[in-house]
């Protein structure tokens, strides 16, 4: 077992994919013979070669349409958009094509692909370099969403998402790549290789998708996060003193309900945390869940802490982001709340 | 100093309108046989005439003449005869079954069928098109059952897509056939992604996209060129330029470019101009570009010219925005016609037994229309389960839809 940092355990997760199965392929912007932008694919086209990792043009629309070709050809390809702003280009693609071709042909063609790319802020990356997209994907039928929240995951859930026969959508949350941030920005991070899910076995393992993860089991308040969140969730948790139930999605389709519902019935209160921007984001999605199956058992509000619905601000980017302050505030208004 | 000019803004008008007579004069037709026939492992910078020119190799008289005339066997010749004519007769009954009432939606691709027929017959098995929605001809000649053309369009209960996908929409991977979505270009680049991995897997198939003249302007067409243009994958990319986009005449999507097959030259990739009413033109330049790939060359860029003799589908009257009798004059003339025509010439045909094959294959598709509609029409049933509806989203069915599927109550 090594200690990774969440970088070395997606391109472990490349590494261990394409060492067992020649038909995955990796390709994106700057994947090639750099290694990515942030070194997720470092490595691989000296050790796998040029077929079957390179780089390609700029051309996003580009990457996941040939991507959906190579994977009705057989190919298993994972790709690389090099920040999930930069995805709209390719989203017909993924909307109109790879989420639909497994149905419109009843089976006749598939399209098993991967396509990963940076998510969140906390990087000072601005309107560009800091959005969360995941309710885009979740609202398409066909598309699985995934976003891990520690290395241990991120290398299990990848290798399950290349393995998968359906397109799986992986978000990184780049804010994480080095370290478990929680949120305090102006503090020092802690590195993976002092956290213990930065503990990574080697060689094969998946994480299965649909299944979440109770990072903190608490009697009072269910938490719903995911990704960079449930480090904040858990630091909220800590500094308020409230025994938070914090429960880490891990995929938001397939989504564990069971996990959430069960939890909800416990506690009888639900905060849920996201970067996204809130309107119709998918803690929407959550809440309506929650309110629906948890009804009778809901003793306050459902509280959504969010990014606010504007751009990603960049000078202003600690006030727009949900960190442990405003999600400690809306579970001491959970709690207070008869 | 000179005045600074106020704009006005350029939109492009075709040439004639409803009411006017329609005027071919500035479309050059070069003479059959006149432009020559390159090396395939050509550079596109030496061919760059062949992307403003046009193959042709039918003559008016029905001689196949200069260097592109293929070496045809009789047997192929009139299979490529007798796959347009299907292609027309399959085309007429369910036009007039969407009028009917049968089905909801359907597109022939009148005064094109030699494109799609003559290609394909350039085709090996396992390779692959990535068609539009006009391209029945291709399954048509890869020997597709038009019963099952039919069921689809009537989505009907042996519809092989299960009532998902309107009329037309047809996939066959076992008959090189992609699965057609309906959102245009996207399939042009995955085309280039499908030969990619052809060439990634040390394979020797080729892949084949197709989009039309309109199309050309979605962002995918350049996505498809500049993949294409860098991996050198074994690809043939095919324009067809059938004149009108529904209402838009293809000067829209043109624009300054002088054809559509010179936009290959920019990527450096071969770009050929072909006579897309003449089979033996189209099967020639196919063969050429097909053996290009085959080669590893990789891409050749053709532009079909033809004209889109109906309406773009069952929802559109051309009436509206161009001549009635526009496509009577177009200069290419019909590609049976001109089939016949050669077939004659050879001496291998005559009036007599084109008189009897059309009535032969006129019968064989009524029957196949008999066949598909004892399995049930869109308007009349019976349809596929609706229990089905739910299956394929995904390859296992995931909780939330089998809660969708309950509340469904099927």
């Amino acid at each position: 077992m090594a200690r990774m940092t969440m970088i070395e355990a997606i391109r472990d997760a490349h590494d261990v994919s394409m060492s067992r199965d020649e038909k995955v392929v990796v390709f994106g912007q700057d994947v090639g013979y750099f290694g990515g932008v942030f070194r997720c694919t470092k490595g691989l086209q000296q050790k796998y070669g040029m077929q079957r990792c390179f780089d390609t043009p700029i051309n996003e629309s580009g990457i996941v349409g040939t991507a959906v070709g190579m994977a009705a050809y057989g190919l298993r390809p994972c790709v690389e958009i090099q920040f999930a702003d930069y995805m709209y280009p390719a989203y017909d693609q993924l909307v109109s094509e790879a989420a639909r071709l497994r149905y419109r042909s009843n089976g006749d063609f598939i399209a098993p692909l991967t396509v990963r790319m940076p998510t969140g802020g906390g990087i000072f990356g601005g309107q560009t370099h800091s959005q969360s997209p995941e309710a885009l994907f979740a609202h398409v039928s066909g598309l699985k969403t995934v976003i891990p929240s520690n290395p241990y995951d991120a290398k299990g859930l990848l290798i399950a998402s290349i393995e998968d026969n359906d397109p799986v959508i992986f978000l990184e949350p780049k804010r994480l790549y080095n370290g478990p941030f929680d949120g305090h920005h102006d503090a020092a991070v802690t590195p993976w290789s002092k956290h213990e899910l930065g503990e990574v076995p080697e060689g094969h393992y998946t994480v299965p998708l649909g299944k979440a993860a109770i990072r903190r089991p608490g009697a009072d308040v269910t938490i719903l996060a995911y990704g960079t969140m449930v480090h904040v969730a858990l630091a909220a948790v800590e500094e308020t003193g409230v025994d938070g139930e914090v429960i880490d999605l891990r995929s938001i389709v397939p989504l564990d309900l069971d996990t959430i519902t069960e939890s909800v019935a416990k506690t009888g209160r639900c905060v849920i945390v996201h970067e996204a921007t809130r309107t119709c984001g998918f803690g929407a999605e959550l809440a309506a869940l929650v309110a629906h199956h948890c009804f009778y058992s809901l003793e306050a509000a459902i509280v959504r802490v969010t990014g606010y619905d504007t751009p990603y601000p960049h000078a202003q980017e600690w006030d727009y982001f949900p960190g442990p302050k405003r999600v400690g505030a809306a579970l001491t208004q959970v709690m207070e709340a008869s | 100093m000179t005045r600074n000019k106020v704009f006005q803004l350029h939109v492009p008008e075709p040439q004639c309108r409803p009411g006017d007579t329609p005027d071919f004069s500035a479309f050059d037709v070069p003479k059959a046989g006149e432009v020559d026939r390159p090396a395939v492992d050509v550079d596109a910078e030496d061919i760059r005439h062949l992307a403003y020119e046009i193959v042709r190799v039918t003559d008016d008289e029905g001689e196949a003449v200069g260097p592109w005339a293929p070496d045809l066997t009789e047997e192929e010749a009139l299979k490529g005869l007798r796959d347009m004519m299907t292609v027309r007769s399959l085309d007429a009954r369910m036009l007039i079954a969407q009028r009917q009432g049968k089905t909801s939606f359907y597109m022939q691709s009148l005064g094109e069928e030699a494109i799609s027929c003559a290609f394909q017959a350039a085709l090996s098995p396992g390779d692959m098109n990535f068609p539009t929605y006009r391209q029945q001809g291709l399954l048509v000649t890869a020997g597709y059952p038009i019963e099952d053309m039919m069921n689809q369009v009537y989505s009907n209960s042996a519809d092989p897509l299960e009532g998902r996908q309107m009329p037309v929409m047809y996939s066959a991977k076992d008959n090189s056939y992609f699965s057609i979505s309906g959102n245009l270009g996207t399939q042009f680049v995955q085309c280039v992604g499908w030969a990619m991995a052809s060439a990634i897997a040390g394979d020797t198939k080729i892949a084949a996209g197709w989009i039309g003249d309109g199309a050309t302007a979605e962002s995918d067409f350049h996505s498809a060129m500049v993949f294409a243009s860098t991996f050198r994958p074994p690809v043939i990319l095919n324009i067809v330029n059938n004149q009108w986009a529904i209402s838009t005449f293809q000067g829209i999507a043109r624009g300054k470019a002088a054809t559509f097959a010179s936009r290959g030259l920019g990527f450096g990739i071969p770009a050929i101009r072909v006579d897309g009413n003449d089979f033996l033109a189209v099967h020639a330049v196919a063969k050429w570009a097909a053996e290009r790939a085959h080669l590893g060359h990789g891409a050749t860029l053709i532009e079909h010219v033809t004209y889109r003799a109906g309406p773009h589908s069952t929802s559109d009257d051309p009436a509206g925005y161009r001549p009635k009798t526009e496509a009577a004059d177009w200069p290419l003339g019909d590609p049976i016609k001109r089939m016949k025509a050669y077939l004659i010439a050879r001496g291998i045909w005559t009036e007599e037994r084109h008189a009897q094959a059309q009535a032969e294959i006129d019968s064989e598709v009524l029957a196949a229309q008999k066949r598909a509609e004892s399995r049930g029409t869109l308007h009349d049933g019976p349809h596929p389960s609706s229990k089905g509806m739910f299956d394929d989203v995904f390859e296992e069915l995931p909780a939330h839809l089998i809660r969708q599927r309950q509340e469904a109550g099927i």
